[in-house]
């Protein structure tokens, strides 16, 4: 501001009028961007920024829909936090679901993406197979499915039977009940995969040339090209996929039949916030949920993105 | 390992695996057919003989609305959605892309920055929203969000392939006179027909599969979607009925499955590009 104000007037700027027509033609130059953007503009408002600014208020109130929502301060967060073990497992079940789901997932994406890569004929085929249950999963349909595989008597209890592992139903089991949800997310690792597939090929092949010459074997080869190359597509598909994991719903309520049992083994924090806010009518409560989710969300990929310099190697980095 | 083997091996594990990953899509397939007696008791895809009073029960529907006018449903709200994000995110993505403005760079980042939003964030203000208006019950909180571009997934998408294009083309219909609107409507949005595409059959197939905004905003059983209808389905009869009920899944996947075999190209180009996910 006081740089704007001491600064002495401009002598080389020319006379007043034709920066005045300037000013106007930008102007002019502007309105188009404004009407091409007016739709984004209002929702970006009516239904972005306005709801994220209610939704804050209405996590410090008591509020049923009904009635005018009720201030009451820090209550919805110390209830959430020091007094509601139900919170708590739900938080619990969705960071176990995070920590296994998602390094199986891609861990299986690479392997198959590796696998791919070498096939010359019909890989087009494949890739396209691989890929169809990442469309497919997350309907209705495939859960329902997904509970009758693992429910007591299913196919799933049935082959560990015959090779001696009696594990009985997953989904009336609260110790497996949660690992059917996890596997029906490997199962969806085609969309990763096919990242994973895009990334591999832009590997240029000298690097493995050169790598062969001097003496290294497969393994060295993995770990000395395709890792590094390939490891901001790795950090690419880790934050989408976390993010996503962290969001988890259809799935969980299908197999636990809406209200994530058994024993709350599949109570999944969305699952848990809608109970909350739609089914207890605690509105002000499921608000509070949804910003300690922005909150964790927030917090972990922060934390990805900063462990990502030391892990992550981007080949143009020496040009910066 | 010789050459032959050398081969086939990677050609046999990728078989290997791809017949244990298709064998629920099998499995659903059969147990649609099955008569009710063999589905809990036996292990054989095959059925014995085939079941078609699946689908004619699976036909009536639910609570008696049939299945056509709950598929209709479905596609009257996916349709909505295509037509409504592939025009607001390509107008959105067109400014942001092609256009100068002051406020470019505070806005892109704050459409960027929605992209890690949780749903959850909005989710109970915008029901308020909708309650107020009294269109809970009605396909309009279901299908208007997506004409306000409110899926920055696909303005960012669209963006990126905007900036993409050779800028030749709009620079020298802009000196023929063109407006910014009709070098967008003339030359911009054709040329971007690729990612256009890709915006179109992901919204479709996402809110077909779409479960959560449809229980919160849907009630009345005439409204319903197959999917909705669907979980209906399950709560009403037990798993005697399973037949049906995996009839009518059948049915309600059959779209996505068409989608894909037909725009399968499409769709996997456009998730290695552009890092879409399923």
């Amino acid at each position: 501001m006081s740089v704007l104000t001491t600064r002495p007037p401009d002598r080389t700027a020319g006379p007043p009028a034709p920066r005045k027509g300037r000013a106007r033609r930008r102007r002019e130059q502007q309105w188009p961007a404004y009407v091409f953007l007016s739709p984004w503009m209002i929702g970006a408002v009516a239904l972005t920024l306005v709801p994220m600014a209610v939704s804050l208020y209405l996590s410090f109130t008591d509020y049923n829909l009904f009635d005018p929502p009720h201030w009451v301060g820090l209550r919805n967060y110390t209830e959430m936090l020091t007094e509601d073990p139900r919170y708590w497992r739900s938080v619990g079940t969705t960071l176990l679901y995070v920590v296994v789901a998602v390094p199986l997932k891609l861990g299986l994406a690479l392997g198959v993406a590796m696998l791919l890569r070498n096939l010359g004929r019909g890989r087009a085929f494949y890739r396209s197979a691989f890929y169809a249950p990442s469309l497919l999963g997350a309907s209705m349909s495939i859960a329902l499915v997904w509970r009758a595989l693992f429910n007591d008597g299913g196919t799933v209890a049935r082959v560990l039977d015959a090779v001696g592992i009696h594990t009985g139903g997953w989904v009336g089991n609260p110790d497996y009940a949660v690992f059917a949800v996890v596997l029906l997310t490997v199962w969806q690792f085609g969309a990763p995969m096919v990242i994973f597939l895009a990334g591999l090929q832009q590997i240029s092949p000298d690097l493995y040339e050169a790598a062969a010459l001097d003496g290294a074997g497969r393994w060295r080869q993995f770990l000395s090209v395709t890792v590094p190359m390939l490891s901001p597509v790795v950090f690419f598909n880790l934050v989408l996929e976390t993010i996503q994991s962290f969001q988890v719903f259809t799935p969980a309520f299908a197999i636990s039949g809406g209200d994530g049992g058994p024993a709350d083994s599949t109570l999944f924090y969305t699952l848990y916030l809608y109970e909350r806010g739609f089914t207890a009518s605690h509105m002000g409560y499921a608000a509070a949920m949804a910003w300690m989710l922005l909150l964790a969300i927030g917090a972990v990929t922060l934390i990805l993105f900063r462990t990502s310099r030391s892990w992550v190697f981007y080949a143009d980095e020496e040009d910066r | 390992m010789n050459t032959l083997t050398k081969r086939w091996l990677p050609h046999t594990v990728a078989l290997v695996c791809l017949l244990l990953l298709l064998y629920p899509l099998g499995w659903l397939a059969a147990t649609s057919l099955k008569p009710a007696t063999e589905v809990a008791t036996s292990l054989k895809l095959w059925p014995s003989h085939f079941e078609w009073s699946n689908y004619t029960t699976a036909l009536d529907g639910v609570s008696g609305v049939p299945v056509g006018r709950l598929l209709g449903n479905s596609l009257l709200i996916a349709g909505g959605a295509v037509l409504g994000n592939v025009l607001s995110c390509s107008l959105a993505a067109y400014a942001f892309a092609r256009l100068r403005f002051r406020m470019r760079k505070p806005m892109f980042g704050f459409m960027v920055a929605t992209l890690m939003l949780p749903h959850h964030v909005v989710l109970i203000p915008q029901y308020i929203i909708f309650n107020r208006l009294g269109l809970v019950d009605t396909y309009w909180p279901l299908i208007l969000p997506k004409f306000l571009a409110t899926e920055a997934f696909f303005v960012f998408l669209v963006v990126q392939f905007m900036r993409g294009l050779p800028r030749e083309l709009e620079e020298s219909a802009r000196i023929d006179g063109c407006g910014a609107f009709r070098t967008y409507w003339a030359i911009t949005l054709p040329l971007s027909r690729p990612a256009l595409i890709t915006t179109a059959i992901f919204t479709f197939i996402w809110t077909w599969n779409d479960f959560f905004t449809q229980m919160i905003y849907l009630f009345a059983p005439e409204k319903f979607t197959i999917t909705l209808a669907l979980r209906s389905f399950v709560d009403q009869s037990s798993t005697s009925a399973y037949g049906p009920m995996f009839a009518m899944s059948v049915i309600s996947v059959l779209p996505i499955v068409l989608f894909f075999a037909v725009f399968q190209r499409y769709l996997v180009q456009g998730m290695a590009t552009s890092g879409l996910k399923g």
